[in-house]
Parts: structure tokens; C-alpha cells; sequence
């Protein structure tokens, strides 16, 4: 296990790590989620050995590992650039590290046939990285992670250089490689759809601290708080200031009645939130509110549409084709019971109940 | 002639015209003086290919030659592993990174005849810095008198003014390895010189088939610095071939011996810098073509 204990990073006038305490288990996929800058590269290297923390402590399995060099960890990692030393071929590119930890020779074969087998390099083994594609230069820089037996791999945005394609088989194989090691996984990534698809444990970054940690499902379904909500949303969290006044939430002029728990909240000031896809732009049940419509992008099965409501910019996200008139007022429609509400301090205070949560539409 | 091919020649005869004049017409002269002899009074007279023969026969030419391969090849020598040296141990960022180049950049900003006179004067045993300081401490260096110092002062004087170029040449293709890989090769535990040998090494080769076939040109046809250093000598100890070859063209007025001698300089420097580029760029292509071939390990 892997327990970053109250670490902190500062360099210089910056704090690029705040107060971080994480626990990883032995064979569990964890997601560092947060946009650029958020501080996941600058965690990576502290869990790496890269570098020192300033304050707090770094334990394996216990023990500090601070005084250890990075060469004696068993650490592995993947970078978003593609990474291989240019002039070895792909198989003596993954024997690489076996090479330095003088491993005997036959294991080193038996070893990089495997790796390369499970990645699916074995016909490439004789090539140089420059003569393979993106994906595959991918692909040795992983099989060179898988190789070395590490306890922890860090991967930090593997999949990013790479098109859609090779990024979604690529993502469903990586979990199923990595599992015999039965390592530490660290995946850093910017998108909340990737968490979601690799599972395991999320946590989310924002500003060099981590705002929630916890199984991937259940940070996306309750996040602690705004922050949070928003980092683990795309497209981003529909949200509105709301007063609630009795069995009903005032927004701007449109009203929003509630019942049950909703309505047994303390009145006060709340910020609304409303995913995408629980906006309708055709209404049966349900209340409404009406926004002007801005832009509308269509991907093909589904729809994007962009509107202002009450002055805050909305998105809702519908399937098929639909093709609302720009600078038209249109209602867009939602159940009351998949509303989120956040308190003053933005804490979460409601989340819609899970049963009711249907599945991300992929 | 097609005529979408007119077009073609309007854009080319400007170049042509001004190559023609800038270097195949002399070209041409010097190819006429070399297969003709002359005693003034602009009379020439045909003799074929003997002055060739003449040059190519004469030892003055042989010692000259010689003398030319062995300075580039001790100046390849020192310059480039010391050049890579150099720009290994530069900083990559900070306010280090322009105070290094600035000092760098400074000695080739000096003109050649200028590098020349200052050694000339700095190595002078009884007014030069150098020459007197060493004069002082009991060493017997005179660069005027024995053969041996004057080549050193020759080599440490080019060491000084061109290692630079080659230091430049290399941080160039030092600074465009992104940080990554470094940080790939610590995770790795990979050695310094493991690091050198698969990352920054490959990622110079390219710069250094610049920065060996322009050292190699500029050394093997040097003739500013040792004329105002040596002046050619002692003896002939320092007379390279361009020095020679001025000596005997405007020394001595043997206009087709010289014209010859010139055609002879210029085809070996073309052809030296031709086995030079294919052997360094050939490499790559064989590593390339050896991965297509197999024999993983």
C-alpha cells in the first residue's frame, strides 16, 4: 500500500501540492482527475521519488520511502509524449530496464517475449521506435513499464497523443495488462468520461489538492462538493444560484417545486446543479425552465445544445439530432429528482438517489 | 523547347547568371591557367596536363599535404570531443543559459586576421602574456623558433577560436531532448553514460556531421592564422597548402603550377567531405535498414 501522509510541494511562491493524503491499495487502478495544471504531474513525481516533499511523508507498505532514490523503488512510468530510446530496437527498448537490473539473460527473453506478446508487439520487436506508428511507440514505452515488475506504475496521460481510435483500445486493454502485476496503478487524466470507463478509484484535483477521494462511481455520483462536481463533468455541470423558499425553489423567475427530502431542507441560498443529460428540450413530466439558445453541436447520435438561462451559459445533452433555432427562447425540461443542490460553502447537501441515476450514455 | 519549360528558365537564369559569375567563370579562368603556360606579355602556350603531373610528383606539395591532414586531424580530434564536453556540462535554463552563449558566441565574432594578431602577439616570448609567463617559469617555448611549439600555438589558438562553433552546434541538439526522457532514464536507473550513449548522443548525430564537415573544410584550408602567427614557418614547419599555394602564385608568379595545385586542394577538400558525410549519415541509414533486416538482439 502506498500512503501519501499530509504532503505538501512548494516551489518557490508556489504551492503545487497542498496537504495531500491518499492511501493506494495493492492492485487497484486509481484516477488523478483534474484539468491542466491542476498538479497530477507534480503528485506523480512525489510518488515516483522524483521529488522531495516539503512537508509530509511517503510510506510503502509502512515505511517511509523519502530517503530512497528513485532508481531503487520498483517504480514505472508512462509519459504523454511517447518515450524509447531512438536508436535500440523495440525489443532491446523493453529489455532496457531488465538490461540495468542486470536480469539473467533467458529471463530478459522470456520476459520481453511476454510483454511484447501482451501488447502486441511481437512482430515489431526488430524495429526502431521511429519506424512504428504513435500508437504502437505507446505501446513499447508500456511494455517497458510491464516489464520492470514495478509495485507502483504511474501513468500520466498515456493515451492523450494518441487518436480516438488507438486511445479507446488502448484504454480497455491497459487494466487487463497491468492486473497480474498486481502493482499500484496511477492513471492522470483530464477527462471525466476516461475515470469513468477505467473505474478503480478516483481522485480529484483542483489546485494542487485533492478534493475527493473514493471509488471512481461514487465521486461521480456524490461529489463532496462544487469543485469537485464540476472537475468530474463533461460537458460541464449545468449550476445556478437558487433560493429555496418553502416547497419551492426560486430561480430568477422560474420555480421549481420539490417534495420529499428536497423539500425538507432548511430554506436558504443553494447553488443548483443539473447534468447535461437530465435537460430535455421536449417536455412531458417534469418542470421547466426556458433559456435563448446560443450554439448547437451535433456529433451525429446525439446533441449539444448551448443556451443562457437567467444569464448562466447551459448545455443539454439529448440523443438524435435536434436543431433548436439560435436566439430562440426554448424550455428545456428536468425532474426535479435529479437535481444536485450545494450549500453556501458549496458542500454538497443533495444528490439525486443512486438507483435513479441512469447509466453514462457512452 | 516546351513551352511550359520558358517559365522555368525565367526563374532560374537570375541564380545562374550570378553563380556563373560568382563562381564558374573564376572556376573556368583557373581550370585556362592550369593547362597553359605564360612568359608575360599575355602569351600562352598549351602544355596540357603537365603541370598536373608537376604538382602532383613535387614533395613541396606532399609535405604541404601532410602537413594540412595532420592539422585537421588532431583539430577533428580535440575539437569535437571537447565540443560535446563542452555542451554537455552548459546549463539548460537560469541566467546561466545567455552568459554561456554570449561567451561562447565571442571568439567567433572575432575577424581571422584579428584571432592571428592576437596570438601572434600573445604568445611572443618577449612582450606576449603568454610567451613571457612561460618564458618566466623556465619553459623553453619559442613558437618563432621550434617546430613543435609553433604548432601547438597554432592548435591551441584554433581549439580556442572554433571549439565554440561545435559547442553551439551541439547545445542545439542537446536542447531539443525534452525533459521526459531524462526523467524516463533516472525512473530506469539508467548511468550517466547510458544516458549519453542511447539519448544524447543520438539526438547530436545530426549536428555533429554539421559541425565535423565544416571543422574539416575550415582546418584543411586555414591560411589567415598561421600567416600572421608563422608566416609558414620555421622553415616551412607551418606551410600549409594555402599557404603555399600563395606563395607560389603571388610569391613566385607560377600562375600554372599554381592553378593546378588550386584544382588538385579543391577536389581533395570535395572529396574528404563527401567520404566524411556518406560515412557519418550512412550510419543512420544502417541502423535503419538493420532493424528491416532482423537480428533482434
Amino acid at each position: 500500500m502506498l500512503e501519501l501522509a499530509g504532503v505538501s510541494k512548494r516551489l518557490g511562491n508556489e504551492d503545487h501540492i497542498r496537504d495531500v493524503s491518499l492511501q493506494l491499495e495493492r492492485g487497484s487502478m486509481n484516477v488523478l482527475l483534474g484539468p491542466t495544471l491542476s498538479g497530477k504531474t507534480s503528485l506523480m513525481r512525489l510518488m515516483a521519488g522524483l521529488d522531495r516533499p516539503t512537508h509530509g511523508d511517503i510510506l510503502l507498505d509502512g515505511v517511509s520511502v523519502l530517503g530512497v532514490p528513485v532508481q531503487k523503488r520498483r517504480v514505472a512510468m508512462v509519459y504523454q509524449q511517447f518515450i524509447n530510446y531512438p536508436t535500440l530496437t523495440i525489443y532491446e527498448n523493453i529489455a532496457s530496464p531488465l538490461r540495468v537490473a542486470r536480469v539473467p539473460r533467458t529471463d530478459i527473453d522470456r520476459k520481453v517475449r511476454h510483454a511484447a506478446d501482451l501488447l502486441r508487439l511481437t512482430e515489431y520487436l526488430d524495429k526502431r521506435p521511429a519506424e512504428l506508428s504513435g500508437g504502437q511507440q505507446q505501446r513499447t514505452a508500456i511494455a517497458r513499464a510491464l516489464v520492470k515488475e514495478s509495485q507502483l506504475v504511474l501513468l500520466d496521460e498515456p493515451l492523450a497523443n494518441l487518436d480516438y481510435k488507438l486511445r479507446e483500445e488502448l484504454r480497455q486493454e491497459l487494466p487487463r495488462i497491468f492486473a497480474e502485476l498486481g502493482a499500484i496503478l496511477v492513471y492522470a487524466s483530464t477527462e471525466p468520461s476516461e475515470a469513468l470507463l477505467l473505474g478503480g478509484n478516483t481522485a480529484t484535483l483542483h489546485q494542487g489538492r485533492v478534493t475527493q477521494f473514493g471509488r471512481t462511481i461514487d465521486v461521480f455520483q456524490r461529489p463532496v462538493d462544487l469543485v469537485t462536481a464540476r472537475i468530474f463533468s463533461d460537458p460541464p455541470l449545468n449550476t445556478a444560484p437558487v433560493c429555496k423558499r418553502g416547497a419551492e425553489l426560486q430561480l430568477e423567475r422560474f420555480v421549481i417545486p420539490l417534495s420529499g427530502s428536497q423539500a425538507a431542507l432548511p430554506d436558504a441560498s443553494y447553488t443548483l446543479g443539473l447534468r447535461p443529460w437530465h435537460l430535455s428540450l421536449q417536455g412531458s413530466s417534469g418542470c421547466s425552465v426556458e433559456g435563448q439558445v446560443t450554439v448547437t453541436e451535433i456529433t451525429g447520435s446525439e446533441t449539444y445544445s448551448h443556451l443562457q438561462v437567467a444569464g448562466h451559459p447551459w448545455v443539454s445533452l439529448t440523443h438524435g439530432i435536434r436543431q433548436p433555432e439560435v436566439d430562440t427562447l426554448q424550455s428545456l425540461y428536468f425532474l426535479p429528482e435529479n437535481m444536485y443542490l450545494f450549500d453556501e460553502a458549496e458542500r454538497l447537501v443533495l444528490a439525486p438517489d443512486l438507483p435513479t441515476e441512469p447509466a453514462w450514455p457512452e | 523547347m516546351k513551352p511550359w519549360n520558358n517559365k522555368a528558365w525565367l526563374f532560374v537564369l537570375p541564380v545562374l547568371v550570378l553563380v556563373a559569375f560568382s563562381a564558374i567563370i573564376p572556376l573556368m579562368t583557373v581550370v585556362n591557367y592550369s593547362v597553359q603556360d605564360s612568359f608575360g606579355n599575355n602569351e600562352f602556350y598549351w602544355v596540357g596536363l603537365e603541370w598536373f603531373q608537376e604538382v602532383l610528383a613535387s614533395e613541396r606539395f606532399h609535405n604541404s599535404l601532410m602537413r594540412n591532414l595532420l592539422f585537421s586531424g588532431i583539430i577533428l580530434l580535440i575539437e569535437i570531443p571537447l565540443g560535446i564536453a563542452v555542451a554537455l556540462a552548459m546549463p539548460r535554463r537560469g541566467w546561466g543559459v545567455s552568459v554561456c552563449l554570449v561567451l561562447m558566441a565571442l571568439p567567433l565574432l572575432i575577424p581571422w586576421n584579428v584571432v592571428g594578431t592576437i596570438w601572434q602577439v600573445f604568445a611572443r616570448v618577449d612582450i606576449g602574456l603568454l610567451g613571457h609567463t612561460l618564458a618566466a617559469m623556465g619553459v623553453d617555448y619559442n613558437y618563432t623558433q621550434d617546430t613543435l611549439d609553433a604548432w601547438i600555438t597554432l592548435i591551441v589558438m584554433d581549439v580556442w577560436h572554433w571549439t565554440s562553433l561545435v559547442v553551439l552546434l551541439c547545445y542545439s541538439g542537446l536542447v531539443s531532448i525534452p525533459d521526459a526522457y531524462y526523467q524516463a532514464a533516472r525512473i530506469d536507473g539508467a548511468s550517466r553514460w547510458a544516458v549519453f550513449r542511447y539519448i544524447q548522443l543520438p539526438k547530436m548525430r545530426r549536428v555533429l556531421v554539421i559541425a565535423v564537415l565544416l571543422r574539416f573544410m575550415d582546418s584543411f584550408m586555414i591560411y589567415t592564422e598561421p600567416f600572421v602567427v608563422t608566416g609558414g614557418g620555421p622553415g616551412n614547419a607551418t606551410t600549409f597548402l594555402s599557404i603555399d599555394l600563395v606563395q607560389m602564385a603571388i610569391g613566385q608568379f607560377d600562375l600554372g603550377p599554381a592553378a593546378a595545385m588550386s584544382l588538385v586542394y579543391f577536389l581533395i577538400i570535395l572529396v574528404i567531405s563527401w567520404v566524411f558525410y556518406t560515412v557519418m549519415t550512412q550510419q543512420d541509414n544502417e541502423s535503419v535498414t538493420d532493424g528491416r533486416a532482423g537480428g533482434g538482439q
